[in-house]
């Protein structure tokens, strides 16, 4: 097996550990961890892409890094609103409950 | 098995414990610790896979999520007890975990499947790198081919930071964010945030200014000195800015506005929009870049601190 293809197995299971955290944790916080786990497993895959293009003299493709790099610090600022909501609903209801029954 | 493969295979067994750590672990706090790692092995998995630019950018953002994510652990640990009571039956997380089974089985399915001979942008980046008079064809790419994508992700970054100042109170508006700092005097953290930040700003403008040559970069060398800052902070050193003060929101805009700047000139000195004359793109990516590091640090640093909740004095 090549390196990249066992970096790709191992992204498609991140991807599922982060999915199954993002879907089935009860708290808001944890599920923002399971968000990122999965988002950067998506990347992995792509960087994965990115090496299986080597070419012309470069060792990978530089496009998709230029993108993922973009990428990495969208997540950054998703992460960081998510945060600041979750810490204003908490502020506010004295919970962190995403239910919306006796809120 | 070669060394090499074998390494990457401890990486990868790395990266799934970590990850598993992280969304199975008892309360949030150590579930964020358990991500602290994975962000680290996950660095060393792009230094694997020849991507040492997106390498530096995972370890300094990672680093970054997992600050952020500590202190909201921390705060709203109250509320995990009555949360944890919402967890779903244990039917429903098995059928949850099948379906996330299903997921990764169609991602290696496609993984297997990708077409060979991979298709690629190598041969044209190899080919258009001379004419940037850059080394690096990633910065090339962040900063002349796809410009246009890092400059609506500066916008993007801008766009977040006002939606977090806008949940501030009406009476904290153009405050500063977080408690009034509490200098501590001694213990780890204190040595520390005296030891590190001549290091990591000195590390972070180096970043900057190598990436035109060599792996580095706006984003990590920005990262890395939003993340002394908090340092700073965090040791009580320095207190966050008000929110309305001009000098941080001219910080805030020198970025994207150098940026729209160079890229309107385009129609007059090129072909078109973030067009570069030939022979200048160099200077004007370093142009872009000083103040695009300025303003993305502290975009960073602001997102960390959070909304303002502290009112303006008058």
């Amino acid at each position: 097996m090549s390196a990249e293809t066992l970096y790709g197995l191992g992204a498609a299971l991140l991807a599922a550990v982060g999915l199954y955290g993002f879907v089935v944790s009860p708290h808001p916080l944890r599920r923002l961890v399971g968000f990122n786990v999965f988002g950067s497993a998506v990347f992995v895959v792509f960087g994965v892409v990115a090496r299986r293009g080597a070419a012309a003299g470069l060792v990978a493709d530089p496009i998709p890094h230029a993108m993922v790099i973009t990428g990495i610090v969208v997540a950054f600022v998703s992460t960081a609103l998510a945060v600041a909501l979750l810490l204003r609903l908490h502020a506010a209801t004295g919970r962190a409950s995403l239910r919306d029954d006796g809120a | 098995m070669s060394a090499g493969l074998a390494l990457d295979a401890g990486i990868v067994a790395l990266l799934l414990c970590a990850a598993g750590a992280a969304v199975a672990a008892r309360s949030a706090f150590a579930g964020v610790v358990g991500f602290l790692a994975y962000g680290l092995a996950l660095a060393l998995a792009w230094v694997r896979l020849a991507a040492v630019d997106v390498a530096l950018t995972e370890a300094a953002v990672s680093a970054l999520t997992g600050v952020l994510l500590l202190g909201a652990a921390v705060r709203l640990r109250a509320s995990e007890a009555a949360v944890a009571a919402e967890r779903p039956s244990r039917g429903l997380r098995l059928a949850a975990a099948l379906l996330c089974s299903a997921v990764a089985a169609g991602l290696a399915a496609v993984v297997l499947a990708f077409a060979d001979p991979a298709p690629s942008l190598a041969p044209d980046a190899a080919r258009r790198l001379p004419a940037t008079g850059l080394d690096n064809p990633v910065t090339a790419a962040l900063l002349s081919w796809r410009a246009v994508d890092t400059l609506l992700e500066k916008v993007v970054l801008l766009a977040g930071l006002l939606a977090v100042w806008s949940l501030a109170h009406d009476r904290a508006w153009g405050g500063r964010p977080g408690p009034p700092p509490r200098a501590t005097r001694d213990g780890a953290l204190a040595l520390l945030a005296r030891l590190l930040p001549p290091i990591g700003i000195v590390t972070g403008v180096y970043l900057v200014w190598t990436a035109a040559d060599h792996p580095g970069g706006a984003f990590p060398g920005s990262t890395l000195l939003a993340a002394m800052w908090v340092l700073a902070r965090m040791a009580g050193a320095v207190d966050a800015p008000a929110v309305g003060d001009p000098r941080l929101r001219a910080a805030l805009v020198a970025g994207p506005l150098a940026f729209f700047a160079v890229g309107f000139a385009g129609y007059a000195w090129a072909d078109g929009f973030l067009a570069y004359p030939a022979g200048w793109a160099k200077p004007l990516i370093v142009a872009i870049e000083i103040p695009m590091t300025i303003s993305v640090a502290a975009a960073l640093a602001l997102l960390v601190a959070g909304p303002p909740v502290r009112a303006p004095s008058r």
